[in-house]
Parts: C-alpha cells; structure tokens; sequence
C-alpha cells in the first residue's frame, strides 16, 4: 500500500536548515496539501520524498520500507515539479513513454500505457504535438500524464497549477482530484494558494520554516487554527492585542487598547498575561443602531472602505480604539449595505473568539509571511 | 516470422540497455567514470605544463649570462601583453557596435554581414597571416591603389592589425548571443521614462550586459596572447612572446626559453584572473544623463554615421585582409603550381605527409577531448564536486589563457622525459591539452542551459543514469557536443605555436608549422605557399562543412 512516513528528517542547505525535524505521515489514497508560503520547506520536502535530495538527518519510509538510499528510479514516486519539466524534444507520447520505457517495458507495451494515459488526460488528439504546441493547461495534464503512466501509485505534485490563469486553475483542480481518487493514488500537493488547499485536500499540512504548524481536515485547520500564523495564512483574520483583565469559571475579560474590552469563553489564562484573539472576517459582523447596556463584545467604529470581490464584499471599519478589522459577507447581503463614513458597531460572538499568547517576537513578526 | 524477429531484436536490445543502465546505476562505476575524466585532467592537461616548467626552472639562471637576450626576452613579454590589451580595447569599441548592427537592424543587410563574421574564424590562423601579410603589405595589395610598395611593412602596425581582425569575430559573436538574450524589456522600460535612446543602452543595457563585455574581452585578450603562426609571418623585426620562442627555439638555449614561458604563463594567468575578478565591480557612468548631447548622439544621423563606420571598419580591417588570399591562390592555380603540384614533388609530398599528421592530430585529439571532457562537464555543471567545482572550473579555464607556444615549451620539456612515447602522441597529447577547456567549457554550458529538474523528474519516472543520459541530456545537447568538437577540431588544425614547440623532426611537422617555414624561410615559391594555403583552407572548410552538414541532418 502507498504510504509515506517521515521520522525526525532534517535537511541544510550550507547553513540554512530548510526542513526541521520533520515528522509526518501520510496514508493509503490520502490526498494530502502541503501549505506555506515561499522558503516554507515545500518543495524541499517533495524532493526528500522523490529522493532527488537526501536528507541529513532522520528516515524517510515508502510502503514502510526505509528508502534514505534507494534512488529515485527505484522509489516508484512520480515527481511533477513546478513548471513541470517537459522534455521538450521529445513529442507528447513519447514524453509519457518514457517511464514505461525507462522501466523495461516494450515499445509496443509502453506506447499503449502512454496512450490511455492521454486518454484519461484528454490529451490523446495531441500525441504527435511538441511540449511547446500546447497550452498551459495541456502542458499541466501532460505532466500528469507522464507521472501517471510509470505506474507510480505515489504522485508528488509541486504547485502543479501554479502556472496556470484563475479559471483554469479552478477547474483544473478539480480534475486533479478526480483523478488521483479514480486511480487510487496517494498524493502531496504542494501549494501556497490556500483556496486552492481547502478546496482539494482531504488532509492539509501547513509548514512554515521547514517544521509542521499544524495539520489536520481542512475544516478543522480553518476553523481551530493551533497558532496565530496558521490563522492569519489560512484565511482572513482580524486580531487584537490585549491584556487579560478579569477571569472568572466561564471566561476572561480583556482589555483592548483605549480601554475597550472584551470577554473569551476561555479561562486558561492569568490576569496581566498579554494575549492576541482572533476572529474570522466573514464571523465579524456589522450592525447599526444604538448599543444596549447588556451587550457585550460591541465595538463601535467608522466604516472606511468597501471593497467589491465579485461574490463578497469586504468593509473595512476603523474602530474607535484606533483599530482595524474587516468584515467580509456574502454580496448579496452586504452590497451598499452600509456608507463610507457611516457610524457602525463591529459584534465579535464569544463563540467565534481565539486566544493566543502574545507572540515573544511581536505580532507583526508572527504574522509575516516572507 | 519477420514480426518475431523484430521480436526478438528489440528483446535483445531491451537486455543490452538494461544491463549498461544497471550498470550505470552503480555508484562504483559513476565514481569510476568522474574519476577517469579527473585523473585525465590533471595527468594529462594540468599536470604536464606546470611539472615540464617546475623541473626546468633552474636553467633560468642562465639567461641572465646574457644581457642582450634578457632584454630582448622582456621586451618580448611586454609587446605580448601590450599588444593583448591595445587589440582586446580596439576590438570592443570596433564590434559591439556591429553586433548591436546585427541583432537590432532591421536592414537586408545583417544576413550578408551576420555571415561575413564568421571568415576569419574559418581561416586557419597561418593563413589569416599570410593573406593580411599580402593585402597589407605585399605591391599586389591594397599598397596599389596609393601608388606605393608597401603601405604597412612588417611589423607592431601589421601585427596589430592582423590581431584585430581574428579577435574581431570572437568579440561580435559573444556580444550577438548576449543581446538575443538580453530581455529589450529593460531598455523599453527605460525610454518610456523618458530616457534618450543612447541613455537607455548606456546606462542600462550595457551595464546589464557586462558580464558579456568581460568575457568576450577577455577572449579576445586570451587569442591575441596565444596566437603564433601569423603573427611571425607578419611580425617583421617586431618580437612578442610566442615569436620571440618561435624564432629561438633551436638557436638560444633552454634557459630563455624557460624564462619566457614561466613568465607567459604566470603573468597571463594572473592577469587573466585579476582581470575576472575586478572587472565585475568596474561601474559603468549611471548616475548622470546629458539629454541634449544624448539626444544627438541618438538622432537618425549619427546612428547611421556610426553603423556605416563601423561596416568600413570591419569590411577594410576584417573581411579584405582574410579574403585577399583568393586572389593569390587564383593566380597559382592559372601559372602552372597546380601541375607541379599534381606531377608531385618532395616539396608537395612533405605538404601531403604534414596535411595527413594535422587531420590526424586534429581527430584524435578531439575525440580524446569528447571522450574525457564530457564527464569533466558533467562535474561542473552539475556541481557534482561541490565547493571544488568552482576550483575545478577555475583550473579548467588555464590552458586557454596561457599563450599555446609557452604551454608547448613546458610541454616539450616535460614529454621530452618519456623518449619512449612516439613524437606523434606527444603532439596528439599537446594538441589535446592546448584544445580541451573549448569542448568542456562550451558542453559544461549547454548542460547548465538544461533545467536540472529534467534530470530529476526522468529518475523519478524510472530512468537510470545511462537512460537519462541517452534520451535526455544527450539529445538536448547534442549540438553543443558537435558544435564544441568543430571547434576543438579546428583549433588543433590551426594550432601553429605548441605545434613547433613540441615537434622534434621534420617527418612530423604540422600543416600550419610547415607552411609559416615556407614562407619565413622562403622555402617555398610565393606562389606555391600560396597554393599550399589555399589547399588548407578549402580542406579546412570542406570538413567543417561536412560536420555543419551532419550536424543539422541530425538535428532535423
């Protein structure tokens, strides 16, 4: 069965460790999205997996056999980097030829591996063409096609439709889905598009400077971020700096900046600790109206900006503390909903507010992506 | 029955690759391929030169028993590098406006002239200099046409002038590559700020291109060190250093010869790298526009004035000089030589015998240098040594700096050891050492130019290292591999200077050795040296052009 297991694996290159004591698991047809961004560790990772690179430190198992010195040929991983690495004087089928090919098969036997892979890729009219003559999207599916056609069970996908325009890339992702699911295939998809990452995976890694975040469903990573850069990479977020002011066995009251204060439904903290909280952009909400006495969490502020993204639309409020939140809802409910300048409340629900502890290098620095 | 044949072909053929690809994959047997190119390197291209000078070192003393000649030694040198450096800086101005003229215009033109460029690099080097030596100064030259006898005698001027026309193409075509390459986005970028045409390639383009305008400077400063077969034919009283060696190697003793060679050898390796080392951070004048003298120097006019002048330059200094040679070699083939010739002679059969040892020399040297310099390309591309590679490149690079005759000295010494080794493979072996950075350079590049990750994606889909080899970087580079043994071809055909260094009897002289000794020592009529050139060139040219021929069959 096509499994992947990494135990401790640290890869350096010169003096910059790119990957830290990594340890991961992935299973049988899992379809798997590597997350981060630039310099995150991602393609490294592929590559340790393909063993294009090997690693430093720690070992690397396929089918649960160790494969630190087996070389790439014999891994039976196939490897679609970013930009995909056509060969570019070689025609389309004999591009997906060439494992069958490589790996001992007749011509005869190899050509027609190749072909019902163009057929399953919709590339089949185009077997005579050069890499050159397609399209970006048949380029991407060529790729595909050659990967597929080694027999490799395990398939290492590096941005695969990074290259590609917004819509092609939406249908495309799809396809790709489909197919790893038809064929049974194991897959890490390596991205740092996270849309694109929620959309498709069954199971999504988010990786920042070569170590694990956090990992788990798309939902859950989405919706119960273990850190702060999990929360601010994967979707948008608002957050606000303050101090733990009151506890109490239900919850905590912190006080934000210009003495506005909140309550969290969490009692792990010590009154003085200096915390973050997070909430989601489409789960803060904007009302009108006068405040009454037993609301709480109502922020009061000024709407500053609007901004149309065709199915949302996002306002951005300057609260009265000197804050910044935005606040994102569905078109149809929020279009010309409110006026810039218009005196608004921000509502922050207890039950969709995250504590974190302030960051030892500052917010800023936590949120940085780069 | 013809189907289970094909069957059991193909079956045979499957088994072969097979057993070469497991083999391949054995880290035992790539160790073992890297380390033949290695120890051939070193044993056989670096080794020898520096050991042949080492040994001898101590007869340097003996040269300073002798005033005169160490002067005339050190006049000698400096004339070297002075001539060098005053070429390479004429040769810049002189071609990167032609390049620019080839990549940029838009005229019929460019075709014709994009072909022209290319002659003084198809004449053997000898025969460059007989013909400029003829044009330049012979009555039936350009002397006529101003009523004299000679317009420019032999000497510095001439020699200066035939250094300029074979440098002249290395500069054109390295400078053509770098514009084609070069994204034009830049500069368009730069007149849409409202900078002057002229301002644009000033301070943008040419500062981007730098690294171009270094190279093919110092290739042009490397060919003008090392060339020895025309600058004797027109140097006249004038000495540099492959002449100085040239005229004395049978007359002085070892020691001048010593000398001149470990100081050629030093000062251009030193000079070459301080040169690459310290040229990137020369700064080009960006900091400043004059837009009302920019504006005229980019106008329509001085644009054609200076396109116009520089097609003068390079139709009067270039091309006349290289193809003047036609018209003797006419005359020879009307008056009678060619009978001569044909009745046969021991004039022609030496010419005969000298023409079979070059070809001889020339192919074996270069499959000697595919051979080996394939792996040593494979290492420097790839970084397989890692932190070495760089020292490796670096050493790579040596021969090519170092003029040829001072590299064939030491390595007359050093060979002259192994008396046993027949005279014919110790000029196969300097002919090899003088040729081998032109293949690994030029194939160490093509196989830069192929992404790395082609390589990875075919080991991943099952491709062992022979098959990657075979159907992936061959293929992409074969014509780099074609194109980089025409040129070591070539050059071991022309090579004049490590050719009479190393040669010890007349049985194995070399075409290009043997024709200088027609016409220094005027052992040969003007009329049959010049058929006896002419006969090299066209042999010359007919083989490159059956390699160019069969290299574009195989391209298709």
């Amino acid at each position: 069965m096509p499994s992947i297991r990494l135990v401790n694996v640290t890869k350096k290159f010169g003096g910059i460790t790119a990957i830290k004591k990594l340890s991961l698991t992935i299973n049988d047809c899992e379809y798997v999205c590597v997350l981060g961004p630039s310099g995150s560790g991602k393609t490294t990772l592929l590559r340790l997996i393909a063993g294009i690179i090997k690693p430093d430190e720690g070992e690397i198992y396929i089918n649960n056999k160790l494969v630190n010195d087996v070389p790439p040929q014999e891994r039976n991983v196939a490897y679609v980097p970013q930009y995909y690495a056509l060969f570019p004087h070689l025609t389309v089928i004999d591009n997906v030829a060439f494992g069958p090919l490589s790996r001992g098969l007749r011509r005869e036997e190899a050509y027609k591996v190749g072909m019902h892979m163009l057929e399953m890729t919709r590339l089949a009219w185009r077997a005579e063409s050069l890499p050159y003559e397609l399209s970006g999207g048949m380029q991407q599916r060529l790729a595909l096609a050659r990967g597929l056609a080694c027999g490799a069970k395990i398939l290492l996908l590096d941005e695969p439709l990074g290259a590609l325009d917004a819509r092609l890339r939406v249908e495309l992702r799809f396809r790709l889905r489909e197919i790893a699911k038809e064929n049974g295939l194991t897959v890490i998809h390596v991205t740092h598009d996270q849309e694109e990452a929620i959309v498709v995976a069954d199971r999504l890694i988010v990786l920042r400077g070569g170590e694990i975040q956090q990992e788990g469903p798309p939902s859950q990573v989405y919706n119960e971020p273990k850190n702060i850069f999990v929360a601010h990479f994967v979707g948008g977020a608002n957050f606000f700096e303050g101090f733990i002011a009151e506890t109490d066995p239900h919850g905590s009251w912190v006080q934000l900046r210009n003495g506005f204060i909140l309550r969290v439904n969490e009692t792990r903290w010590k009154v003085g600790e200096k915390i973050v909280i997070m909430i989601r952009e489409e789960k803060t909400e904007i009302i009108k109206g006068i405040k009454r006495r037993e609301d709480i969490n109502l922020l009061p502020g000024t709407i500053k900006e609007a901004s149309f993204l065709g199915d949302f639309v996002i306002y951005g409020i300057l609260l009265d503390n000197g804050d910044n939140v935005n606040s994102k809802m569905p078109t149809l409910l929020g279009i010309g909903k409110f006026k810039i300048g218009e005196r608004v409340y921000v509502r922050l629900r207890t039950e969709y507010l995250r504590a974190y502890p302030y960051p030892p290098q500052g917010l800023y620095q936590e949120l940085k992506v780069m | 029955m013809r189907r289970q044949r094909a069957i059991a072909s193909e079956n045979v053929r499957l088994r072969l690759i097979r057993k070469i690809d497991d083999f391949s994959a054995k880290n035992l047997v790539k160790c073992a391929v890297y380390a033949s190119s290695i120890i051939f390197f070193f044993t056989l291209i670096l080794i020898p030169p520096i050991a042949g000078i080492l040994e001898n070192i101590g007869k340097l003393k003996t040269i300073y028993y002798d005033p005169s000649l160490l002067t005339s030694a050190n006049l000698a040198i400096i004339n070297s590098f002075t001539m060098a450096f005053t070429v390479a800086t004429l040769d810049l101005i002189a071609a990167l406006p032609l390049a620019w003229f080839i990549v940029r215009s838009k005229m019929k033109i460019v075709n014709f002239i994009d072909v022209l460029v290319d002659i003084p690099f198809l004449i053997p080097t000898a025969a460059l200099g007989y013909s400029s030596l003829l044009f330049w100064s012979s009555q039936d030259g350009i002397s006529r046409i101003f009523g004299m006898e000679t317009l420019i005698p032999p000497g510095f001027a001439l020699v200066l002038l035939l250094h300029f026309a074979f440098s002249y193409p290395v500069i054109v075509r390295v400078m053509v590559g770098e514009l084609l390459t070069y994204r034009e986005v830049y500069e368009v970028a730069a007149r849409t700020l409202g900078a002057q045409p002229f301002t644009a390639v000033r301070t943008i383009t040419l500062p981007l291109l730098k690294p171009g305008i270094i190279v093919s400077f110092l290739l042009a400063f490397a060919r003008s060190l090392s060339e020895t077969g025309a600058t004797v034919i027109a140097a006249g009283n004038f000495e540099n250093g492959p002449v100085f060696i040239f005229k004395n190697i049978d007359k002085v003793g070892e020691g001048a010869l010593v000398y001149v060679s470990s100081v050629l050898i030093l000062a251009s390796t030193i000079i070459f790298f301080l040169i690459k080392l310290l040229a990137p951070s020369l700064k080009f004048p960006i900091k400043r526009a004059f837009p009302s003298i920019e504006r005229k120097l980019s106008s329509y006019e001085v644009v054609k004035f200076r396109d116009g002048a520089t097609i003068l330059v390079f139709l009067i200094i270039v091309v006349a000089p290289s193809l003047f040679i036609a018209l003797p070699v006419l005359s020879a083939l009307l008056d009678g030589t060619v009978n001569e010739m044909v009745a046969g002679s021991e004039l022609w059969n030496v010419f005969w015998r000298s023409m079979l040892i070059s070809y001889a020399v020339g192919s074996i040297s270069t499959l000697m240098n595919v051979v080996f310099g394939l792996p040593a390309a494979v290492l420097i591309a790839r970084r397989k040594l890692g932190r070495a590679t760089s020292i490796f490149k670096a050493l790579v690079s040596i021969p090519i700096i170092v003029p040829s005759i001072a590299l064939g000295v030491s390595l007359k010494f050093f060979w002259g050891k192994y008396g046993f080794i027949p005279e014919f493979w110790v000029i196969v072996f300097s002919h090899t050492t003088i040729t081998y950075t032109y293949f690994v350079e030029s194939m160490s590049a093509a196989i830069e130019g192929i992404p790395v990750e082609m390589e990875d994606v075919a080991g991943t889909l099952g491709a062992k290292p022979f098959t990657i080899f075979r159907r992936i970087t061959l293929p992409l580079t074969k014509y780099a591999v074609f194109s980089g043994a025409i040129l070591v071809f070539t050059r071991a055909l022309g090579e004049t200077g490590a050719a009479k260094a190393v040669v010890r009897t007349k049985e194995f002289q070399t075409l290009p050795v043997l024709l200088v000794d027609w016409i220094i020592n005027k052992r040969a009529t003007s009329s049959q040296s010049a058929l006896g050139i002419g006969l090299y060139i066209i042999s010359a040219f007919l083989v490159l052009l059956a390699l160019r021929f069969i290299i574009r069959e195989r391209r298709r």
